[in-house]
This record gives structure tokens, sequence and C-alpha cells, in this order.
């Protein structure tokens, strides 16, 4: 597909999949692949938050030899806190810029191509809006999730490589180090935290933000905060209640979203447990619903909308 | 689907309204496969609006069938044998050119992507520039490139030449029916340079304030119109025979006839006034919609 002469500097991890050939998908994949030259931050902000957390940890690995050693009067489960500690900052740091990403990219998704009025090159072209709208909505509800998912293991990979060599060189035991560590099970709570957490838990957070930015003639930004704000002052004043910030704070915070991950983070059989739950709460499925609401109404308002 | 039965545009009664300007205010139209129709009009005449409404880029009241279809609801399945420039800032800004032919190419199961970088090696469009790089000719060739590639029966021009130095207006122009155009195709263009579509029409219609105002083919506007540079001494005698509109230039009169309000008039009498020939789109223009307003409406109609 690509000549030679169109260099792959822009073209992330493209090469390798091979373009679908059914008419059904390849509009849908190449108006994907589209957005990814488009917003080419959603897969540099999180290799650059990688590359940060990379060089604070080397520099931090000088220090990894006492720490071991000092570790030995600890029991199992604080020894793998403490060696587990560095990881799991590099990953939320790597989650974090993914999630930035996310909201800045969604609340751009429909409304920057309405601003420089290349939505008439869009829909001069055989692409329905369903697909372009549910293109740019895979993009943080999904893509951004598995690539960050994808650096962070690549990242924490090399930490762990790092580390041995830092662990062996001092005369330490790496097979002790990799068994605290259990960098397997650390990758697994990762993805899971991502796929029920920034994927299923905050999917209507981005569908209102695409639904936001195909309804704002100037400043989605504003218009995205602004009214969920304005209904809880609304409430607090007229029925000194404050449910709608309750549901605001419950969609929000992390920790409704996967019934209290953190309790079954050591025991792994708690996991499917705690999965089980979190998949036959109504939270979830109304979230979900809602989701499915503000994105159909967003392919209906890209329909009517005209360029601004 | 050759011959003329079959109309590639067809419009009844079309209406859009934004808040109380009326932009269409009952347009009807009928284009036929093989047309170069070019719509001409002032500045918010409808002519945009119109152009938008066959692509289904805006809602409308009124019957609309393009090819068979419902723009407004089947604008997605209608683009396959559509094409479409608008005027240039189009073409998203942070695209690369190769980004530009590998999306089409994706994405448009009728793009001969050879044909296009055919196209594209007879410029010095190069492809790994930014759309935002180029400038405002080469974007406008890239574009055409991508449309002239395209296996389509219908193709859009909205002010297509925009801004572009006369070079590059010819050329556009000249690619368009040597490369491109065919007894198969269908063009409708807008433009406020008339004088270069002027031998390029097939048909053409003027509008104004959302209805139109004349409706012929090329054919009909040659041998209805005429044009007299009249001689000093017989300029009475030409007014007598109500020109539809009276100019100055460089001190001679300039008379523009309508034989079909006059049926009288005929070239060779004409021609003993004064030296005749078919106006200029422009000049029939200024006629229509210049300060003879009400009659050239009449007179159209």
């Amino acid at each position: 597909m690509n000549s030679p002469s169109s260099s792959l500097p822009d073209s992330f991890g493209s090469q390798a999949i091979t373009p679908p050939t059914s008419s059904a998908t390849r509009p849908f994949y190449w108006s994907v692949r589209r957005e990814l030259w488009e917003y080419r931050s959603i897969y540099i902000a999180p290799l650059a938050a990688a590359g940060v957390a990379m060089f604070g940890f080397l520099i931090s690995l000088i220090s990894l030899p006492r720490t071991v050693q000092a570790m030995a009067a600890l029991d199992p489960a604080q020894q793998h806190k403490a060696l587990a500690h560095p990881y799991d900052m590099v990953a939320g740091l790597i989650m974090m810029a993914a999630f930035i990403v996310s909201i800045f990219y969604s609340l751009d998704a429909l409304y920057g191509e309405r601003r420089d009025r290349s939505i008439l090159f869009w829909k001069s072209l055989p692409v329905s809006d369903l697909t372009t709208v549910l293109a740019k909505a895979s993009i943080p509800m999904v893509i951004l999730q598995l690539l960050s998912f994808a650096i962070a293991a690549a990242t924490l990979w090399i930490m762990l490589l790092l580390s041995s060599a830092v662990v062996l060189g001092s005369g330490g035991s790496v097979a002790a180090y990799w068994g605290r560590l259990s960098l397997f099970r650390m990758l697994l709570m990762l993805l899971y935290h991502l796929v029920t957490v920034h994927m299923l838990w905050y999917a209507p957070l981005y569908a209102w933000l695409i639904l936001v930015s195909a309804w704002a003639r100037r400043t989605p930004f504003l218009w995205a905060v602004l009214p969920p704000f304005a209904i809880a002052i609304f409430e607090k004043i007229a029925f000194r209640s404050s449910h709608f910030t309750a549901l605001l704070q419950y969609r929000i915070g992390v920790r409704q979203a996967v019934g209290s991950m953190q309790d079954n983070f050591p025991i792994q059989p708690g996991m499917p447990l705690a999965a089980g739950r979190f998949l036959s709460s109504p939270g979830l499925w109304t979230g979900l619903i809602v989701a499915a609401i503000f994105i159909a109404a967003a392919v209906r308002l890209r329909h009517y909308r005209e360029p601004i | 689907m050759t011959g003329q039965a079959m109309p590639v545009i067809e419009a009844r009664g079309l209406r859009k309204a934004f808040g109380a300007t009326m932009a269409l205010d009952g347009v009807d139209l009928r284009v036929e496969e093989g047309h170069i129709l070019g719509i001409i009009g002032p500045n918010g005449a409808g002519k945009t609006t119109a152009l938008n409404a066959i692509l289904g880029l805006t809602s409308y009241q009124g019957q609309l069938n393009v090819l068979g279809r419902d723009p407004w609801t089947q604008r997605d399945q209608l683009m396959r044998d559509v094409c479409f420039i608008a005027d240039v800032a189009v073409l998203p800004r942070w695209m690369r050119v190769w980004q530009a032919l590998d999306y089409v190419a994706g994405v448009h199961p009728r793009f001969d992507r050879a044909r296009a970088e055919g196209f594209l090696a007879k410029t010095d469009i190069r492809r790994a520039s930014r759309i935002r790089e180029l400038s405002k000719g080469m974007v406008t060739q890239l574009h055409l490139a991508l449309v002239m590639a395209i296996d389509a029966r219908l193709l859009v021009l909205d002010e297509p030449t925009l801004g572009l130095d006369i070079l590059y207006r010819k050329q556009f122009y000249d690619s368009l029916l040597n490369d491109y155009f065919d007894r198969s195709r269908t063009i409708v263009v807008t433009t406020h340079q008339v004088e270069d579509v002027q031998h390029v029409l097939t048909d053409l219609m003027f509008i104004n304030r959302g209805r139109i105002v004349l409706n012929c083919s090329m054919e009909e506007f040659e041998s209805r119109y005429l044009e007299v540079t009249v001689r000093p001494e017989q300029v009475t005698a030409a007014r007598a025979l109500k020109p539809m509109h009276e100019r100055q230039v460089l001190g001679r009169s300039i008379l523009l006839f309508d034989r079909d309000s006059n049926q009288k008039i005929d070239r060779q009498q004409v021609a003993a006034l004064g030296e005749v020939r078919t106006p200029s789109i422009a000049d029939l223009f200024v006629a229509v919609m210049g300060g003879s307003f009400g009659t050239a409406q009449g007179a159209a109609q």
C-alpha cells in the first residue's frame, strides 16, 4: 500500500497490520488510521511518559541493591510492595498520560474537523457518519487503552531486565527478585484495570466529551465542564441536596469503579470474584447505555452540523 | 445509462431557509448526463446551499434526487458516484500527500491510485509534503488529481479555482476537459471567474436570492443573446428595438438584446446598427442582475 517514498515516521505500528479487505470494515480501518495520523499525541504522549519514567527509574537503580538487601527482614507482601512501587509509578504515569490524551482527543474529535472545514473533504468520501464517529470513539475507548497497556508492558519488561542486571551485578539473587516482584501478575492487574476502569467505566465520560465536540460551536471544553457544574450548583441551591455531584463522583472516582480493586490486589483468587461483581453491577451497564445514547446523538449531530 | 432519459440531478421546489433568509426559494432543476452546468450568481445567491443540498451536506425542503438517491439520507452511498471540490481550504492541512492517497485509496472503491500518481507526477508536489506546506495552486492540483482518479458520475465544483493565478486556472479546466470529462460524466460548477468557464460549459444557470433567474443551454445562449456595439448615428434606432441592457465603453454604446423577448430582432437587422457578437457570460450576468433587474427577470421566465 505504501510505496517506498511514503516513509513511515508517522505511521506508527501500522505496517505490521494488513488492511482488511472486506468492504464493511475497510472504511472503519482507514478512519482509525487517519485519527492516528492527525492526532500523533495518541502514541507520542504515552511514549514520552514512558521515556521520562524510565529515565527516573534508571537513576533510582543506583540504590536498588541496598533496597533488596534491606528487605530481607520484611514479610513477603511488604517485600512485593516495596519492589513493585517503582513499577506501579511508571505504569501509573503512562496510564495518566493516555487518560489526559483521551480527554483532549475526545473534546476535539468532532470539533476540529468542523473548525478547519476539512469535514467537507471527509464528507465528500463514501464513509458514513456512523463509521466516522465509531472510529473516533474507538480511539479513547479502545485503542489508547490497549496502546498504553502495550507501552507500559514493554517499559516494565525493560525495567525488569535492567533491575535484574543490577541485582545480579551486586551479587543478589535474580530468581528471588523475580519471585517477589511477580511482574506477570502486575501486568494482568494493569490490563484488568485498563479494561474495567479506563475502557468500560469511563466510556460514558468519553462519549459525553465526543457529543459536546460534535455540538459546540466554540470552546467545547467549557461546554463539557460548565453544564454539569451548573446542574450540581442548581441542585444544591434549589433542593439542598447533592445527588448529581454524588453521581459525578461515583462515575469519575476510580474507587467505586472496580469495587475497591486495591483490596483484591494481593490475592490472586479474588480477582475473578471482583471481575464478576464488576460485570454484574448496574452502574457499569447504565454507564454503557448512556455512552451508547451519547454516541448515537453525536452521529446524528455530525449529520446535521456544518463547518464553523 | 447512456442517452438523456436519466437525469443526474432532479430537483423540484427545493427550499432552504436560514432564519428569515431564503437561501433557496423553490428551485426546479434538471441536469442530464454528459452536461457541464455552470451556476452563476452574486455572493449569497444560494449557489453553495444548492450544491450542499445536492451533496447531502445540508437538509432541505422539497424534492431532490441525485443519481436516483436522496442525498440527505444516503450521502455515504451517493459519494461513491459523486466527487466534490469546494474552495481549496478543505483538504486537511495536517495531512501529508501520501496519506491523502492512502486514505482515499482505502475508503473509495472506485479510486485508481496509479492514475492519481500519474497526475501528480506532472506536478511539483512531493509525496512527503504536508498540505499546509503546499501553495494554494498545488493544493488544488492535488485535490483535482485525487478526484480525477475516481471513476465518478457527477463532479461538483464549488469555486474550485478561487484565489488561483490564471495559469493554474487555465490548467485546471484544461485537465478537466482533456483528462476527465466524457459523455458519461456530469459536472456542476459554481464560480465568479465566469470568463474561465464560458467555453467549458454546456449549460448555464443564473441564480439570485434563492431563485433561478436564467436557465439555458449554451447553444440557446448563443442564439438568444446578441451584443451590438452600435455606431453613434444608429443609437436612437437601436434603442427603439428595446435592448435589455445598455452600457458605455470608450464613448460607444453597447446594447444587449434578448431575442426571446423581442422576436422581431434578427441578426441581419441588427448587423446594420453596428458590430454584432455573442455577449460574454459576464456581460449578460451584469445585464440580468444589474439595474434592469425586473425586466430581465421577466424576460428570463
